[in-house]
């Protein structure tokens, strides 16, 4: 074994590779650009696109073409570059566009700090869309982290035909560190399924005792039909009421039934813990070390690090918390993730620690927040 | 050839619209080039020109406004062999602005048939892109103050390959959708016509009057020579092929072992120019020859060639948690900016961090050890001090020692590169220096 330094931006554009995609279109954007570097290098001279888009919207456009001619795709961005999303990933929810969106979060509001981390956006991709129906949010911890969680991404959106969010952070994209290549964890490859009935394809039918629809490509023998347009299963606008409830239940099932099958996440447990630190991306790497030291001194406290994000993984959080009296939720914003975690505990003391201001939440400020 | 009109979906425009005629014409142009259903995509947006896709058997892909030369870019690209068409309107070609403009520039063969009926129709008749300053709608006063879109000549300037604007209402207007759908490039033709539901009921205009202002015009239909050139999907191809693959990241051999145990956190303050990212790179990869655990952060601002260039490398034997130094082994002082971003720094650090401070670089009042070296007057750039201060550092045996710092630079460099930073470490390596 050797080790290599990479940034997490680096592993996430080899993740996708490997996962089997082979479009991607963005617009530069500090702390996401590395991705496109990468993807650059990667996708022309095996076959695959790479787009500069004139602007986001344009690179979500491109994506969504390309996924409906049976490519798999990704884009990246930040904060500003999501805000320009938002209309394709209505889109590409309510049309059922297989998607990765990786959001390289920096230091907000608006234009920010391009240069600074963040988990500000952690809300904004899950309701930053219009008809508010849920998206699959997955967070990395560290740099090693990026591979796994970006094939299960496009796993994710490969199954449930929809776009898939990876939740980084400039604190991971820009972040160097040793890896072991050949030794990153790597899941098996799901592709969307493809229709068996061709003729005539009815694009929006589900799969028998599925609440996916099968999928073909734009371009082949059959013809498919793709709209925006509120549309019953033939892809045609509707305005039957029985339907249109149907189609939007069925949108928003088809990924909250399923939460327990993705839920991931990772705990470090003790024994007779009294506390719980529940947290996500970077933040992961100072709560352990908080855990452990207040563990050191007997203080029995429990970690759960969250990388599925949306929908909320109640179970998981839930179980989790068990018989412990205190929740404390540390996140790189003003309290996000925490009205989820409060919401999912009703019978627990749910706190906060965190805060925006550009740096790492710190191990200090975690044991202050559970001693204190 | 078949029709491909989809006969149970007729189109269902307003009487006399002049859509009606284009869906027809297209249709025609299809069965002259012989076109099968699944050998076309049709590509849409909002608007009535929206509809289009609803009335033919033809893939179909209808979007946002404004949009669709977006998703007919990423389709056509994918799937060159395809036939995409894509209907907008002269709302779509508004707000989609940027994309026209891209389109133009880029060459995807994917033509663009402008549904022209200068104003919005589906909204209530409000002002577009193209209405004419002196015509009446639902705006107000609006549309007085701006200046019409002479889209012909915007196309020909952005660099569209084929431009062609008719009327809509013209003899052979399949002819001029046939011809724009053989070329190979990206193709517009902005097609005049009526929208009797909105536009007409307040403005004077007639099939003769289109006719005869398109005439005034007097703008030349067809390919742009002075535009001319190949394809974009094929140009992306044939440049694409010649890339090299890249070639998956490559491993370092542990081999060496560090001079000294434990965690160490190296800070290198510096400026812009003074290659500290690759030093900080460079730091690391030694660290790995010793199969220690490396992070690194860089903090620099996001103009490149001035300010401070920070990097904080981490070298662990053992996992490294918490990315961040709160007392570095280690701080590199080599330019006023990198020391002014961290000043609050020199206040914590005792007697156990090092501070290697370049000559004529003022480093605030510290107990840290300090080791002051004359960088210039070893006849070194300051673009090497990062390097030197590394090879000073391996010198003193601090944190790593001179043979995991050559497999570093063997790594990171090759050829005239690797000669010049061997070179910079010799100079400080060498005794007495």
């Amino acid at each position: 074994m050797g080790l290599t330094l990479m940034e997490g931006n680096e592993v996430v554009a080899w993740a996708a590779y490997e996962a089997g995609c082979r479009f991607f279109a963005g617009y530069p954007i500090t702390p996401a650009t590395t991705i496109f570097n990468t993807m650059l290098r990667l996708l022309p001279p095996a076959g695959g696109i790479v787009l500069q888009g004139e602007d986001e919207i344009a690179s979500m456009g491109y994506c969504l073409g390309a996924s409906m001619a049976g490519w798999k795709a990704m884009t990246a961005t930040s904060g500003p570059g999501i805000s320009l999303y938002s209309e394709h990933v209505s889109f590409a929810i309510g049309s059922e566009i297989p998607l990765v969106i990786v959001d390289v979060q920096r230091l907000g509001p608006s234009t920010g700090s391009a240069t600074r981390g963040a988990d500000g956006d952690i809300q904004f991709m899950r309701w930053g869309n219009s008809g508010g129906l849920p998206v699959i949010v997955l967070a990395p911890e560290d740099i090693a982290d990026c591979f796994p969680i970006t094939m299960h991404a496009f796993n994710l959106a490969e199954q449930y035909r929809c776009p898939v969010f990876i939740a980084s952070n400039k604190e991971i994209g820009l972040t160097g560190e040793s890896v072991d290549f050949d030794a990153l964890e790597r899941v098996p490859i799901v592709n969307r399924l493809g229709s068996p009935d061709r003729e005539p394809f009815v694009p929006f039918r589900t799969a028998p005792g599925s609440d996916v629809p099968y999928f073909l490509p734009i371009g082949d023998q059959t013809l498919v039909r793709q709209t925006s347009s509120t549309h019953g299963e033939n892809g045609y606008i509707t305005t039957d009421p029985a339907a249109i409830r149907a189609a939007n239940e069925r949108l928003e099932r088809k990924l909250t039934a399923n939460i327990d099958s993705f839920s991931y996440y990772h705990e470090e447990r003790v024994a007779n813990a009294k506390t719980l630190v529940v947290t996500y991306g970077v933040t992961a790497r100072a709560a352990r070390l908080a855990c452990r030291q207040l563990n050191d001194r007997g203080r029995g406290v429990n970690l759960l690090v969250l990388k599925t994000l949306w929908p909320v993984p109640e179970l998981v959080i839930r179980l989790a918390a068990g018989n412990v009296k205190r929740v404390l939720v540390a996140e790189m914003n003003q309290g996000q993730y925490a009205l989820e975690v409060d919401r999912v505990l009703k019978h627990h003391q749910v706190e906060f620690t965190g805060g925006m201001d550009g740096r790492l939440i710190s191990p200090s400020q975690i044991v202050e927040a559970i001693s204190g | 050839m078949d029709s491909l009109l989809n006969k149970s979906r007729p189109p269902v425009f307003c009487p006399g619209c002049g859509h009606d005629v284009v869906v027809r014409a297209l249709d025609q142009a299809f069965r002259n080039l012989g076109l099968s259903g699944n050998d076309t995509c049709l590509v849409s947006d909002i608007g009535c020109s929206g509809l289009f896709d609803t009335f033919f058997n033809t893939h179909a892909f209808h979007g946002l406004h404004g949009r669709a030369l977006t998703y007919a870019t990423g389709i056509k690209l994918c799937r060159p062999e395809l036939n995409v068409v894509v209907t907008m309107g002269d709302g779509g070609l508004g707000i989609g602005g940027a994309h026209l403009l891209a389109a133009c520039r880029r060459n995807v063969n994917v033509t663009l048939l402008v549904l022209n009926n200068f104003n919005f129709g589906m909204t209530g008749g409000q002002c577009s892109a193209t209405t004419p300053s002196e015509a009446e709608v639902a705006s107000g006063f609006l549309n007085r103050l701006d200046k019409a879109l002479d889209l012909h000549s915007v196309a020909v300037a952005a660099g569209a390959s084929y431009m062609a604007t008719v009327s809509g209402y013209q003899k052979g207007l399949d002819r001029a959708i046939e011809e724009a759908i053989r070329f190979d490039g990206f193709a517009i033709i902005d097609i005049h016509g009526i929208c009797p539901g909105r536009y007409t009921r307040r403005n004077t205009l007639t099939p003769k009057a289109i006719s005869q202002a398109l005439e005034q015009k007097g703008h030349h239909n067809g390919p742009v020579e002075a535009n001319a050139r190949t394809e974009y999907g094929q140009a992306y191809r044939e440049l694409a092929y010649r890339q090299d693959r890249a070639k998956p990241p490559k491993a370092i051999e542990a081999v060496f072992t560090a001079p000294e145990k434990g965690r160490h956190g190296i800070i290198l303050l510096g400026s812009a120019g003074q290659r500290v990212i690759t030093a900080g790179e460079l730091l690391g990869l030694a660290g790995m020859s010793a199969g220690l655990q490396v992070t690194q952060k860089n903090d620099y601002d996001i103009t490149v060639l001035r300010g401070p260039s920070i990097a904080e490398v981490i070298l662990s034997p053992g996992e490294i948690d918490y990315p961040a130094i709160d007392r570095p082994s280690v701080i590199l002082a080599l330019a006023p900016e990198g020391v002014a971003r961290r000043r609050a720094l020199f206040e914590r650090i005792d007697e156990k961090t090092l501070v290697i401070q370049a000559s004529g670089v003022d480093i605030p009042d510290t107990k840290a050890e300090i080791r002051v070296v004359d960088f210039k007057g070893m006849g070194l750039k300051a673009q090497d001090w990062s390097l030197a201060a590394l090879a000073v550092m391996a010198k003193m045996k601090r944190v790593l020692e001179p043979a995991m710092l050559d497999a570093a630079l063997g790594h990171r460099f090759r050829g005239e590169a690797l000669v010049g930073a061997k070179a910079v470490v010799s100079t400080v390596m060498a005794p007495g220096a």
